[in-house]
């Protein structure tokens, strides 16, 4: 039954990687769709139907000459793209201090945002900023745009005693209230149908507030994203979905997620406006998550996104790539990267020079620096102090039960 | 046999059972080309092909349904659910499905799944990646359930899983993939050097539905599952008295004859489990030992399980059972 074996058909299809260790990656050169390929539909008229180019194609704002044009320019100024430049810088420093701290023991467990980091900085840019984030493990990001304290995430990545959610999760779990930023659960998939609800609420209360989710491209063949759709279809909620497509779930390439080639028209027989994004181009995500918002704004209801990316990083720091793919692919990828795509066409532009991105990068990885070390003084991975074990008991229910209460005097913590 | 730990031992299990019978297959998240992310099947695909070996698309659901629909039509299907905690989509298929077909269709059709799955804390996992949910299964009719606990009756008990015509759910102690664990976090042994790290090679199977008297004795009958039968012997150690553990490797159907009669030699019971002690296994044990055993019985029969609350990351080793709540129960015990 084997290939050569009793026959040479395999009995049905079991997708192979296009690439594994020592293969030469190749993605068949730069993209073939250009800034200006595609139209920009009015937000609150469209329908479905006339997204069909845009769910099969690929919606750039930035060229493979580092300059902007086409339809979906959201025409930032430059103060808007350096904060953009600078939120991405932020978020990839803070995660190699991270990885390494966890390299050297100092942090349990990590996940990086490596190759991602346009995601979770440029659409929540676009939003408002009340507007509730829905994130998977990977678009921590966010908080960095809603301003959320480094030293608070990194307590919560050690467990230590200033955790807001007490130690009770892995690192990276992060829960901000304060930022309309949903707490994280490593089940994947489930918040992109329980993000339809939020913004059924939204709806229920008249709240101008749009919720945005996102799970990736392994994630869509979850039952979850399927249900999300369907509810969001029906409902017409305002919730912006989007699958992150970044070729790689853990070790099982996207080929196994779907049969077929492309993850955002799949919204189309949903009946939900479409676009498939170039993923590593700030203004062309911001641009799509703006126009998205303003169809959520106007009571039309959802907009499905794939954001076309590759997972530049592990999986978390327990994944080793290199068993499962060649080790220079994510160079090969002609999407190139979201941080020097951006920084190249600010200086294209003549807003930002090579100086200043090397002292802001210095500048930022010593605040990280600062921050990590003002972290541990309330407590580090090794030695603690950690929450006390009381709160094992606490938060499970509004109040403590009898039978829980029993167990915490007998624990006698 | 030859030196293993937990994960060669299935590994080992998979690979004969491929070898022995045409129509298992082996399938899950991240099983084929990459081995599992524990590395439980690593190299099987290149031995067996890629039809034999696969990845799935990641949907816990799906993949309990191909399975029943593969076991329903001549194959002998197992899958593999990354984390125990994610089997919860796959709950339907397998509680409403699985379980019941050979019922639903008076014996006309069934589907002998295996469903392996790691399970339990003690890998600074939080919520996610640390529960024991064995006790949301046995309350099912029509699953088996196996809890194994060493390299040996890993390989031992999976063999018989595949080859049991009823499906059955297979926890596996992600903990002792490695070594055994006695409860002490900074003192973490491996396998090597370990009785029950010595395996055949081949071919291997040991009977379902029979515990395991892992220490004799006759003050006290101390009964657990997975790795907490290794933290219960430490915590018999520490208490000095002279306890029987029984580990009792499959839960549904248990071997209660085992249970009973050790019971009824030492009068005294104490049941370990890292689950949740409100409708934990541990709950159903107790029920049908004092039914069975009530005019033996010379103390309240103690159970050491985690807390009625969800699995911390930070503070687990304040959650799972300790040696020494176990020996503070053995002695409990001893004091009436």
């Amino acid at each position: 039954m084997t290939e050569g074996g009793k026959g040479t058909m395999e009995p049905y299809t079991v997708p192979t990687a296009p690439f594994r260790p020592g293969d030469e990656a190749d993605f068949g050169g730069p993209w073939k769709e250009q800034p200006g390929d595609l139209s920009r539909p009015d937000p609150v008229t469209c329908e479905a139907s006339e997204t069909h180019d845009h769910a099969h194609g690929l919606v750039r704002v930035l060229g493979d000459d580092d300059t902007a044009s086409g339809a979906w320019n959201p025409e930032l100024d430059a103060e808007t793209l350096i904060k953009g430049l600078e939120l991405m810088m932020r978020l990839r420093i803070f995660d190699d201090r991270m990885i390494k701290m966890q390299r050297t023991g100092k942090l349990s467990f990590y996940m990086r945002s490596l190759g991602e980091e346009a995601i979770a900085i440029a659409q929540t840019m676009a939003l408002d900023d009340t507007d509730w984030i829905f994130p998977s493990y990977r678009q921590p990001g966010a908080q960095f745009v809603r301003g959320r304290d480094m030293v608070s995430m990194i307590c919560h990545c050690i467990g230590n005693t200033e955790d807001n959610i007490r130690g009770r999760q892995m690192p990276v779990h992060y829960s901000w209230k304060e930022g309309y930023f949903i707490s994280i659960s490593s089940p994947v998939g489930t918040q992109f149908s329980q993000a339809v609800g939020v913004a059924m609420a939204s709806a229920y209360k008249g709240d101008d507030q749009a919720t945005i989710t996102w799970v990736g491209d392994g994630t869509s063949a979850q039952g979850d994203y399927h249900y999300g759709l369907n509810f969001a279809s029906v409902f017409k909620p305002p919730v912006i979905l989007n699958v992150v497509n970044n070729q790689w779930a853990i070790s099982t390439h996207r080929n196994v997620a779907t049969g077929g080639e492309n993850f955002a028209a799949r919204g189309l027989a949903y009946g939900i406006p479409s676009f498939r994004v170039d993923g590593n181009d700030f203004l062309a995500l911001y641009s799509v998550t703006k126009w998205a918002r303003e169809r959520a704004r106007a009571g039309k209801g959802a907009t499905h996104i794939e954001v076309y990316t590759y997972r530049a990083g592990g999986h978390s720091s327990s994944d080793d790539p290199s068993i499962y793919r060649p080790g220079d692919e994510s160079e090969c990828w002609p999407g190139g990267d979201p941080v020097d795509r951006l920084k190249k066409h600010l200086i294209e532009i003549g807003a930002w020079t090579e100086k200043k991105d090397e002292k802001l990068a210095q500048q930022i990885d010593d605040e990280v620096m600062a921050a990590y070390k003002e972290a541990c003084t309330f407590g580090d991975l090794a030695n603690g102090p950690y929450p006390p074990a009381s709160t094992i008991f606490t938060e499970v229910y509004e109040t403590v039960p009898w039978h829980v209460q029993e167990q915490r005097e007998e624990l006698g913590k | 046999m030859t030196e293993m730990n937990m994960i060669q031992s299935l590994n080992s299990a998979l690979d004969s059972l491929l070898d022995k019978h045409d129509n298992v297959v082996i399938f899950g998240e991240d099983v084929g080309y990459f081995g599992g992310v524990f590395r439980v099947t690593s190299g099987l695909q290149e031995k067996h092909g890629k039809h034999r070996v696969f990845d799935a698309p990641l949907a816990e659901g799906g993949i309990a349904a191909i399975a029943f629909g593969m076991g329903l039509n001549g194959l002998r299907p197992v899958a593999e659910i990354q984390f125990a905690d994610y089997i919860f989509p796959a709950y339907d298929q397998i509680v409403n499905e699985i379980a019941k077909l050979r019922h639903r269709s008076g014996g006309e059709f069934s589907t002998p799944v295996t469903i392996r799955t790691p399970a339990g804390g003690g890998i600074k996992g939080g919520h996610h990646h640390s529960q024991s949910p064995e006790a949301q299964f046995t309350h099912t009719p029509g699953l088996k359930v196996v809890y194994c606990s060493n390299p040996r009756n890993a390989k031992g008990l999976l063999t018989s899983a595949i080859e049991c015509n009823d499906p059955v759910i297979f926890f596996e102690p992600k903990r002792c993939y490695r070594g055994p664990f006695y409860g002490d976090p900074h003192n973490v042994p491996t396998w090597k050097g370990h009785e029950d790290g010595d395996v055949p090679e081949g071919y291997y199977a040991l009977p379902l539905e029979e515990a395991r008297v892992v220490r004799e004795g006759s003050a006290c009958t101390v009964i657990s599952w997975g790795t907490m039968v290794h933290v219960a012997q430490k915590g018999i150690e520490e208490s000095g008295i002279d306890a029987e553990l029984i580990d009792l490797q499959t839960l549904l159907p248990w071997d209660r004859d085992t249970v009973v009669n050790s019971v009824n030699k030492t009068g005294r019971c104490v049941i370990v489990h890292e689950a949740p002690k409100t409708s934990g296994f541990g709950a159903e044990m107790s029920a049908s030992i004092q039914e069975r055993c009530f005019w033996h019985l010379e103390a309240p029969i103690e159970r050491v399980t985690g807390w009625d609350t969800p699995f911390p990351h930070t503070t687990e080793w304040d959650y799972l059972p300790s040696p020494g709540r176990i020996a503070a129960a053995i002695k409990k015990t001893q004091e009436v």
